[in-house]
């Protein structure tokens, strides 16, 4: 199956791109020189809260201006063609949003008709989606009586209505107990694995990221300051461990930085150590830690392997240890 | 295998043309109102007048030693005044909550998501209160003007008076167009339609005794164009080829009008944003 993106986007042509883009909030710049490409598929638009996610979607959006630069969401320019874009994305906000008055089908029906379905699809994709989205034995109930965890769901579902070819979900778990969030995880999951919908979700969650995406933009401070697939970034071939050891510390973290490999104290006697590939021994990764030990006379006490996680590219990304 | 997948399909259907979304605004507001019992009956109530003017243009068709209360141009004119309070009190009930509920409920970023205007947004929004406020001014008017040509069996008082098609018509849409702006503007300001409502009504009150407490002090009337409401009355009586009862000119209470809806205007634009940002 094809995604309707890809009949007008060319072969590799990213699903949004961003030139320079730069927006003022009266002194403070939001976005800073901001230039990325998200791919088609899921990806994570990753970063702190203030780092200036919620500013790009809606910049995207045509909801900010940007100061400087050029936005194309869908191969589209969003300054010259902003309404065949929204058109065609669908769009989740952070905060609580709906239309008061309504019960959940009639709110996600309307939805559907302002986006341009006519009134007898619209309603039938609203019971469609709601079902999808877990909805559908609450479908008639007023949306004030919705709890946080349904009322993310509800704006999944008015998002997903007209079948939209980009989705931008911000922080789409806000709120959620870890059952729904689970559950709010599998169907963006679903979605962008199964469903060939394109979406761009925006957390600060790590594990949400690292679970629903192939792709991360990783901001800080108004700045990307990583992109690319997560598994790229996750790091170089080479091994993580934790280390804990019995001798003089400090010469020996010198001994494996000599040898090549990075090390960085995490605890009062515990360091992570990268064991690059080409400083691995005939023992492996962990042969190499240990012959080095003995060498130097250093007692090894704990020595566990570490899988390099989305927690590692984006502590390292916006530089911290 | 499940007979029917009930997961996430793609839509393959048409989808309308863009630009017409304030109609689905609009129809949804239209309905949602009607809905409500309170404002059903205070339509009907809006409605008396009209009955009461249509048994009076029936009488003074049908037994001519009542020829003393048949109906002349004045009469539309007064009927018209009649019916400012309900424009007033179906302007608050209508209006007040149109846009600030959407406020409130931080719906504007939902609307504006979607491949819709703001102008298209404000349209469909104004489009409810214009319809409900045209509904006891204008309809009962026109209609009142066609049963005095049913009643009397002939077109005599229409074509004597052939200005009053387009005098109630002007008269109708210039007051409507005022309360309707007026009320989205302040709707706009504010996430509470009880707030609003209040503002409203004061605005329209305060504005009112000013003018009477500068009338009480000068005993001249040239101040009225301070009063919204006497702005209205007072280009509306030269539309309907009456003596303007203030001394203010009536283009200046024309120039009032038109700024206050300008301003009403210019506070939409700047209030309805998908994101508000503080600086």
């Amino acid at each position: 199956m094809e995604t309707r993106a890809t009949a007008t986007l060319e072969p590799g042509q990213p699903v949004v791109q961003l030139d320079g883009v730069t927006v003022i909030y009266g002194r403070n710049r939001a976005l800073k020189d901001v230039s990325a490409r998200f791919s088609r598929g899921a990806v994570g638009l990753l970063g702190p809260n203030g780092a200036g996610k919620s500013t790009l979607l809606k910049s995207l959006l045509g909801f900010v201006k940007p100061d400087q630069g050029q936005m194309s969401v869908l191969g589209l320019d969003v300054a010259e063609r902003p309404m065949e874009i929204r058109a065609r994305i669908g769009y989740m906000p952070e905060s609580d949003a709906h239309i008061p008055g309504l019960n959940a089908v009639s709110f996600v029906a309307y939805c559907g008709q302002l986006a341009g379905l006519p009134a007898v699809d619209a309603m039938q994709r609203a019971h469609e989606v709601l079902y999808y989205v877990g909805l559908g034995e609450a479908r008639y109930r007023n949306l004030e009586t919705y709890s946080t965890g349904m009322k993310q769901r509800i704006k999944l579902a008015q998002a997903l209505v007209h079948d939209p070819d980009l989705l931008f979900l911000d922080e789409p778990t806000n709120g959620m107990d870890p059952k729904g969030r689970d559950e709010m995880l599998d169907l963006i999951r679903d979605l962008g694995h199964n469903k060939n919908v394109n979406l761009i979700l925006s957390s600060h969650l790590l594990p949400d990221v690292e679970y629903t995406c192939d792709h991360v933009v990783v901001m800080d401070k108004g700045q990307v300051v990583a992109q690319g697939p997560i598994e790229e970034l996750k790091g170089p071939a080479g091994r993580v461990f934790e280390l804990r050891v019995k001798g003089s510390l400090p010469s020996f973290i010198e001994v494996l930085q000599q040898a090549g490999m990075e090390c960085h104290a995490t605890d009062e006697d515990v360091m992570r150590v990268f064991v690059p590939a080409a400083a691995s021994g005939d023992g492996g990764d962990q042969g190499a830690i240990f012959a080095l030990a003995a060498r130097h006379g250093v007692q090894v006490r704990h020595l566990r392997p570490s899988v390099p996680t989305l927690e590692d590219v984006f502590a390292k990304a916006v530089g911290e240890e | 295998m499940p007979i029917h997948d009930q997961s996430y399909r793609r839509y393959g259907g048409g989808r309308t043309s863009p630009g017409r979304a304030w109609t689905v605004i609009a129809r949804a507001g239209i309905l949602t109102m009607i809905r409500k019992r309170a404002f059903l009956g205070l339509l009907v109530f809006a409605w008396l007048p009209f009955i009461v003017r249509a048994v009076q243009i029936y009488i003074t068709a049908n037994f001519p030693q009542t020829a003393v209360f048949a109906p002349t141009a004045q009469t539309f004119r007064e009927f018209l005044e009649q019916q400012e309070f309900f424009v007033f009190v179906v302007t608050i009930y209508v209006g007040a909550g149109l846009i600030a509920n959407d406020r409130r409920a931080n719906a504007l970023q939902i609307y504006l998501s979607k491949p819709l205007m703001r102008s298209e947004y404000i349209a469909g929004k104004a489009a409810v209160l214009f319809a409900f406020l045209l509904l006891v001014t204008w309809v009962p008017s026109m209609l009142l003007l066609l049963l005095q040509v049913l009643f009397a069996g002939s077109f005599a008082f229409l074509r004597n008076n052939l200005f009053l098609f387009p005098a109630i018509t002007v008269a109708s849409f210039l007051q409507v167009l005022v309360a309707t702006f007026t009320m989205l503007a302040l709707s706009s300001l504010s996430k509470s339609a009880r707030y609003v409502g209040i503002l409203y009504a004061g605005i329209i009150f305060f504005t009112a005794a000013i003018y009477g407490a500068m009338y009480a002090i000068t005993g001249d009337s040239s101040l009225s164009w301070l009063s919204i409401g006497s702005n209205l009355t007072q280009v509306v009586d030269v539309v309907f080829r009456i003596k303007p009862r203030y001394a203010t000119p009536w283009p200046v209470s024309f120039i009032v009008i038109v700024g206050l809806v300008v301003v009403s205007l210019s506070v939409l634009e700047r209030r309805v944003r998908g994101v508000e940002v503080v600086t």
